[in-house]
């Protein structure tokens, strides 16, 4: 099908890209596992790695700290937001009510809304509740901030399910709430999946949010404490490319393994 | 009422193949569907309505956020209009967007027109994951990674210097004219390998017999690419656009951690005003509507480009 000519001008296009892409991220893993002795701001190739700058970006850093926040937050985002998504999705898909169209807009309004546009009265509200300074105040923005996509992303799913199938289990005697759990969500994995993937990326990548919202050190989420180490610890840059892989690796990890979900989600235009 | 009756009885004749009207069609006792809604709303409705018609109330007001805010109406958005500093950062996210949209667009519509086969190139899974990696990398560590690339003695300024080049090397991100195009080329590294990655997925789906059409007109590849590559790519290129420039408007992230809006005020944008004017300057009135009016900008360019592809959406 494909000339020669064609395949190697195709595979040099390929392989000109991804090596731009890698290049500043493999750096930054290579100065990570530089001895902290020779470290520069420039490109350092390790002798022999040395994984300790890990460690002392852990403990020293804080980075340990951080990711634990940063795990809990983004935990209870992603399945709290998924629940809502898929209750209030299968009301969307299923039912018909007064007023569905507009809370339909409603709610799709929440894609065009930017943080910046929220972040400053979100914080004096929060702050007059005490809310502030808790995982509480990046747990529910970021689950309101998900809800417009995850809602619009599980209705479209479960429009799609052919309603046989639904009327079938109504017949055997399923409740509503039975034909939610036991016949739609299991059969809705995969879209569940790419849609847990996506807010799970963006409440772990969340930087506005926590900013203003966190001051306490042991709540702070893991890339607002390497922003703050990065500003503190300008010349220490082994430990700085630790932490920065540090940060970086749980979603580039995931990315990895299920890395269709995730180019499958965020091509079909997803936003926050 | 009674509609909606009729739709119902037209469901029990239905069989196999129900259309999506008769689908949605009334069962009984629908109002259980506030039940289901109700968690849902009650968290968007706190959380991002209620804030937002929130800001826009302060927004109307002068306020420091501390002292009683004096009302003012729309003054702040008047001001903001006239004020050059506002005008120049969104000015600059405009740059931001050249480098954030239309350079990877543009590049990768020229890459995807030199090779239209490439998804059936072996190893094109392997590609399609290392190209589009920096899309899932924090936003945060990207800036730190290219802060040092950028800075003094970074690898840009060696790179430089070896190749004989030491004229230009400069820091980068404290240069009042090169600070700018620098973080907006950041943008570019990001944003390229979605565009890439999206096009050549779109490519893939045209029909062939389109080329061949074009190809026994007697076409060479710069009509076919017209003629058929760009038509055909129209959906992909309307979630490109709206992905990226999005993107652009929403530089908060970048900008704080690789300049912080300077040096001087040569890189701040919207997003930073937010931030800066309600927690440096104590404009907490003024942070609101810039909020409001960025919100309003995201909105309309949104709009404008579903334009491009009615076709979308449900």
């Amino acid at each position: 099908m494909i000339s020669k000519r064609e395949a190697t001008l195709n595979y040099l296009i390929l392989g000109f890209f991804a090596v731009i892409a890698l290049f500043p991220l493999l750096g930054v893993l290579s100065s990570a596992l530089t001895d902290p002795a020779n470290s520069s701001a420039s490109l350092t190739l390790p002798d022999s790695p040395h994984f300790a700058n890990f460690l002392t970006a852990w403990n020293q850093g804080h980075f340990g700290t951080y990711m634990r926040s940063s795990a809990i937050v983004t935990v209870s985002v992603v399945v709290l937001a998924s629940i809502l998504a898929i209750l209030a999705g299968y009301a969307f898909a299923t039912m018909r009510f007064r007023g569905q169209s507009v809370l339909f807009y409603l709610l799709l309004l929440g894609l065009m809304v930017p943080s910046e546009a929220l972040i400053i009265p979100l914080y004096y509200d929060l702050r007059d509740i005490g809310l502030t300074d808790t995982y509480w105040s990046l747990i529910f923005p970021q689950i309101a901030q998900s809800l417009a996509f995850a809602t619009f992303w599980m209705r479209n799913f479960f429009r799609g399910i052919p309603t046989s199938l639904i009327e079938a289990a109504q017949l055997d005697g399923a409740t509503r709430w039975g034909v939610l759990w036991r016949i739609l969500v299991p059969i809705s994995k995969p879209a569940l999946l790419t849609m847990s993937m996506l807010i799970f990326m963006w409440t772990w990548n969340e930087f506005l949010m926590p900013l203003v919202m966190i001051t306490a050190e042991d709540l702070k989420t893991a890339p607002l404490g390497l922003a703050f180490f990065q500003g503190q610890h300008t010349s220490q840059f082994s430990l700085l490319a630790a932490g920065a892989t540090i940060v970086a690796a749980p979603v580039v990890v995931v990315y990895l393994f299920l890395q269709r979900h995730f180019i499958a989600g965020m091509l079909s235009g997803a936003v926050k | 009422m009674s509609a909606e009756k009729m739709a119902a009885t037209a469901e029990v004749g239905a069989i196999a193949v129900v259309p999506t009207s008769a689908r949605r069609a009334p069962r009984k006792s629908d109002r259980i569907a506030y039940l289901y809604l109700l968690p849902a709303l009650v968290v968007f409705g706190a959380f991002l309505l209620f804030p937002l018609l929130h800001g826009f109330w302060i927004s109307l007001y002068d306020w420091d956020g501390l002292s009683p805010a004096t009302w003012v109406g729309f003054d702040n958005y008047v001001q903001a209009i006239a004020d050059g500093a506002l005008g120049n950062a969104f000015l600059h996210s405009a740059i931001l967007i050249v480098f954030f949209s239309v350079l990877p667009i543009c590049l990768a519509l020229l890459l995807t027109g030199l090779m239209t086969h490439a998804t059936k190139l072996k190893g094109m899974g392997f590609f399609r994951v290392v190209i589009f990696l920096p899309q899932v990398v924090a936003t945060v560590v990207v800036a730190t990674v290219w802060t040092a690339i950028y800075a003094p003695q970074g690898v840009l300024n060696q790179f430089l210097s070896a190749i004989g080049l030491e004229a230009v090397t400069r820091p980068w991100l404290g240069d009042f004219t090169w600070a700018l195009p620098a973080v907006g080329l950041i943008g570019t590294w990001v944003q390229i390998g979605l565009c890439l990655v999206l096009f050549l997925a779109g490519v893939s789906q045209i029909n062939p017999e389109l080329y061949e059409a074009a190809r026994l007109d007697g076409a060479g590849p710069v009509r076919e690419f017209f003629a058929v590559t760009l038509p055909g790519l129209r959906p992909q290129i309307a979630v490109a656009l709206t992905l990226t420039v999005v993107a652009g408007l929403k530089s908060f992230d970048l900008i704080f951690v690789a300049t912080r809006g300077g040096p001087g005020t040569t890189t701040t944008v919207p997003g930073f005003e937010v931030y800066r004017r309600a927690f440096d300057l104590n404009q907490v009135g003024m942070a609101c509507t810039v909020g409001i009016l960025l919100a309003l900008v995201i909105l309309i360019v949104t709009t404008v480009i579903n334009r491009i592809d009615p076709g979308e959406r449900a």
